[in-house]
């Protein structure tokens, strides 16, 4: 199943967004957007300017996966989970360093780098955002 | 104007089809079809398929179908929108009929799923219907996203994971009785509630099963049609998109698309969600069975679960939903389904769904969901007296 | 040696994983009575890796920390090295990924970057680089960093030991230190102690023989030659920390050179989260930092196989109390960890081989 090997052109494209959670920034209206957009979803203008979005959040909401797909066998379960930037801005990610039980919708997390997935032995490896507790 | 109308129907039975391939099945369902609708010449094939290319390894199924069953030659192509793909196609089709151009046009939907064999495979080409850069590179699969809408949703309306099992209940016990339906064995509450985690809280009961198969439709006008003792027609229909991601949606308890594609079939219909005595909703997941009765403005929201609970969704209830098991029980074979939906409607509109016909429906209606909520459609459909 | 120009440790950071293994699980995996197999090397637990961590992701923490501490814009740092035995890649250096997550160099990326590879000294090499960058006046800021995710072989003794951490220092001119580096210097010679072949995915090494001839005289001759360089004994010193590949040999080394347990025990942070190779004696440095008070001194010596020592005469300035408390300090790695047993811990260090296929995409 070639369609979902890790391309790395595509990761090397992000990688802005994958390390450092580079967002967009309406200069209209103030929207703040992840990823970056052509328009804004909000106002319609075409003024977005790169903006690096804040690292800590909270956990809007979340699933355990028990049934993974192909690349992330080791590492089931996991928790996916949809989180507030302090902006309001949300994205999507891993949660990491956290036990299922100990998750609750409003905790607090932060930003930081873990390896996302790793194409076998000799393949690429991909790095990107995870969160996790705030302490 | 006169309206698109439905001639022939044709489906195969879903199910793992071990010794047919995606041409067996969709040619089977495109002959049953076209004999139905009396063999009418056809100008254009429309095929709707989601997953052929990343399962099959087969792309331009407009020419695989059209040389399947003798009709090379023919203007044909396949349309994609992820799970509503199948109604995508039809929707095509009627606007090919109604811009006169073309008199008859044959859609066929087909899925063939169980040509790879591990879960894995299966998971992550499912995954395609969401965003790859945003949600499936970090794991996404499609029922994780679904899982966390159910959480959203439950949390917004208080609901217990009992409430959730009312569907799945309801869609085992309507397709005993259905021949071609996959999943032909009734469940209760208890079999619902220990049934594995698939992705935190969704379960393997909420979740339509992976299967085989292929639906077909002619669609033709009124006028033209040769059988015209079960002629159907479809009144109107809308589509919408919402945002490709689940976590660039606002709401995650509601799906905006499908209020807007509804709202836009209404209204090309000229009729009001009370007018449906019948009703097809896409129930991949529980929860999202339960927001499209909501987006149908058939119940209010966060009230879906209590409905059918209430057994108003059966078939001798107040309004049919699924009569005959709908995608968790008939079958869910991904791009086929929209076609089967509308297929069991016009059945339903002609009497001859058998045994899971209901009484004397004359308005029905269909919604047909790709992703999370990101791209809909919903048609309507009339007996034609 | 001295740099031409006075050169200090602007800010330093360290970063371990949650997980911890005890000694004594590792010893009932493998069936040994742990008095007598594991107690005598004094470490009771050694930090594991979660299964998304790897040294890079280990050492951006670390670096993540040195920076905020450093309060230095990363757009002025302008070399970046990281000294690992665990690279993620044999080949692409980890410090380019450093870069790119942490901005070095900005947004034109105009650093140095490279990876160094001296078994467990390969990180304070990695400092010394800096020092002469910065000490020649080429640059004003440099990162090292030193991280790993150390191996030893399910079984071996090296198993009871082998943990993972990171810790990383920008070094840069005196008027921002918050430590002046007066002097290092440097001792190696052919000794196969311990190696690792390109692929082979454990490291040998050579039971006793990593002791005397390797680990002991290295420390020593590397220690003595800056004391006599910088004038000083070991009395004039308020903190000394050591390569610490277990519990025991900083304690002995120490004694051997004539310091006391107090002065070793504040940099000593083996027993509680294992070797971390290439981290070892850096962790016990940041540890030092975290507790030292302006005009305390501090001698370190780290050891790498292969073999040789880097030593490191340090005196903290004033500037450290403004700096201290603003990001996490060893011990509280030390202290926030989750116990994982044999199974998490083989999974987690992969070390558990999945069918062809599983996991190739």
């Amino acid at each position: 199943m070639w369609a979902y090997r890790l391309n790395i052109p595509s990761h090397w494209r992000l990688l802005s967004e994958r390390y450092r959670l580079a967002g967009g920034y309406c200069e209209n209206c103030g929207h703040k957007m992840f990823p970056k957009q052509k328009i804004c979803p909000k106002c319609g203008s075409e003024k977005i300017k790169p903006v690096e979005l804040p690292r800590r959040g909270k956990v809007i909401t979340y699933t355990i996966v028990q049934t993974p797909p192909r690349g992330f066998e080791y590492y089931t379960p996991y928790i996916l989970a949809i989180i507030e930037l302090e902006d309001g801005t949300r994205v999507f990610g891993q949660l990491t360093d956290i036990e299922p039980s100990e998750i609750q919708e409003g905790m607090e997390v932060e930003m930081t780098i873990r390896k996302v997935r790793v194409s076998g032995e000799s393949g690429a490896i991909a790095y990107a955002y995870k969160f996790r507790p705030l302490e | 104007m006169q309206k698109p109308t439905i001639a022939g129907v044709g489906f195969t039975k879903i199910t793992a089809h071990w010794k047919q391939s995606l041409k067996d099945l969709a040619s089977e369902a495109a002959v049953k079809a076209l004999n139905d609708a009396g063999n009418p010449e056809i100008n254009a094939i429309i095929v709707g398929n989601m997953l052929s290319g990343i399962i099959n390894g087969q792309e331009n199924l407009g020419s695989l179908v059209a040389e399947s069953i003798g009709l090379s030659g023919v203007s044909s192509v396949k349309i994609e929108a992820a799970c509503a793909s199948g109604s995508a196609a039809v929707m095509w089709a009627c606007l090919s009929v109604l811009s006169d151009l073309f008199d008859s046009v044959l859609v066929v939907g087909v899925e063939k799923m169980t040509d790879v064999t591990d879960n894995e495979d299966v998971t992550s080409a499912l995954a395609t219907a969401a965003d790859y850069d945003y949600e499936v590179f970090f794991g996404a699969t499609f029922p994780s996203l679904n899982a966390m809408i159910m959480r959203s949703y439950a949390k917004t309306y208080n609901l217990s994971p009992e409430d959730f099992g009312y569907l799945p209940i309801l869609m085992h016990k309507n397709a005993v009785d259905v021949s071609h339906a996959q999943l032909r064995f009734p469940i209760d509450m208890d079999g619902y509630l220990n049934s594995p985690m698939v992705s935190d809280p969704l379960k393997l009961f909420d979740c339509a099963p992976i299967g085989d198969g292929a639906a077909a439709l002619v669609i033709t006008k009124k006028d033209g049609a040769k059988n015209s003792d079960h002629l159907v027609e479809i009144a109107g229909f809308g589509s919408a998109t919402d945002t490709l991601a689940t976590y660039r949606r606002e709401d995650l308890s509601r799906l905006r698309a499908a209020e807007l594609a509804t709202t836009r079939a209404l209204s090309m219909a000229g009729l009001e969600s009370k007018d449906f005595d019948i009703v097809q909703i896409h129930d991949a997941f529980s929860v999202i069975g339960y927001l499209n009765l909501e987006a149908l403005g058939i119940v209010e929201r966060g009230k879906a679960h209590e409905f059918v609970a209430s057994g108003d969704a059966e078939r001798s209830g107040a309004l049919p939903v699924n009569p005959e098991g709908g995608l968790k029980a008939r079958g869910h074979p991904v791009g086929a389904t929209g076609v089967y939906q509308i297929a069991e409607l016009a059945l339903q509109l002609s009497d001859r769904a058998g045994p899971s016909q209901i009484e004397n429906p004359n308005v029905g209606v269909a919604m047909n969901v790709g992703g999370t909520g990101s791209n809909v459609f919903v048609h309507i459909l009339r007996r034609v007296e | 040696m001295r740099p031409n120009r006075s050169v200090g440790i602007v800010g330093w950071g360290a970063y371990v994983p949650k997980y911890r293994i005890t000694s004594k699980e590792l010893a009932r995996a493998w069936g040994k009575d742990w008095k007598k197999y594991a107690a005598r090397i004094l470490v009771e637990e050694k930090s594991v890796p979660g299964i998304d961590e790897d040294t890079f992701t280990i050492a951006y923490e670390a670096a993540k920390n040195a920076i905020r501490r450093a309060r230095v814009d990363p757009s002025e740092i302008k070399a970046v090295f990281v000294g690992t035995e665990s690279k993620p890649y044999a080949v692409k250096p980890t410090a380019t990924m450093l870069a790119e997550a942490l901005m070095i160099g900005g947004e034109e990326r105009l650093t140095l970057g490279a990876d160094f590879e001296f078994a467990c000294k390969a990180g304070s090499e990695a400092m010394q680089a800096v020092i002469g960058l910065v000490g020649s006046r080429m640059i004003d800021y440099g990162l090292a960093v030193g991280a790993d995710t150390a191996q030893g072989a399910p079984g071996d003794a090296l198993e009871y030991t082998a943990s993972a951490g990171g810790a990383a220092f920008v070094i840069g001119t005196e008027d921002k230190s918050v430590a002046r580096i007066v002097g290092t210097c440097s001792y190696v010679t052919d000794t196969p102690d311990f190696w690792r072949r390109q692929l082979a995915k454990y490291p040998s090494h050579t039971s006793g023989f990593t002791g005397k001839p390797a680990y002991f005289t290295h420390i020593i001759n590397a220690s003595k030659k800056l004391m006599e360089e910088m004038g000083t004994s070991p009395k004039d010193y308020d903190y000394v920390v050591f390569h610490q590949p277990n519990g025991k040999f900083p304690l002995k080394v120490a004694k051997m050179l004539g310091f006391t347990e107090e002065q070793v025990k504040p940099g000593l942070i083996t027993p509680f989260i294992g070797n971390t190779y290439s981290a070892s004696s850096m962790i016990g440095l940041a540890a030092v930092l975290d507790i030292a008070k302006p005009g305390e001194t501090i001698l370190v010596t780290s050891f790498g196989s292969g073999a040789g020592s880097d030593s490191f005469h340090i005196e903290v300035s004033d500037r450290i109390e403004e700096v201290r408390n603003c990001v996490p300090r060893v011990i509280d790695f030390i202290k926030k960890k989750v116990y994982v047993d044999y199974a998490i811990y083989s999974r987690n260090r992969r070390m558990i081989i999945m069918p062809a296929g599983i996991g190739d995409y």
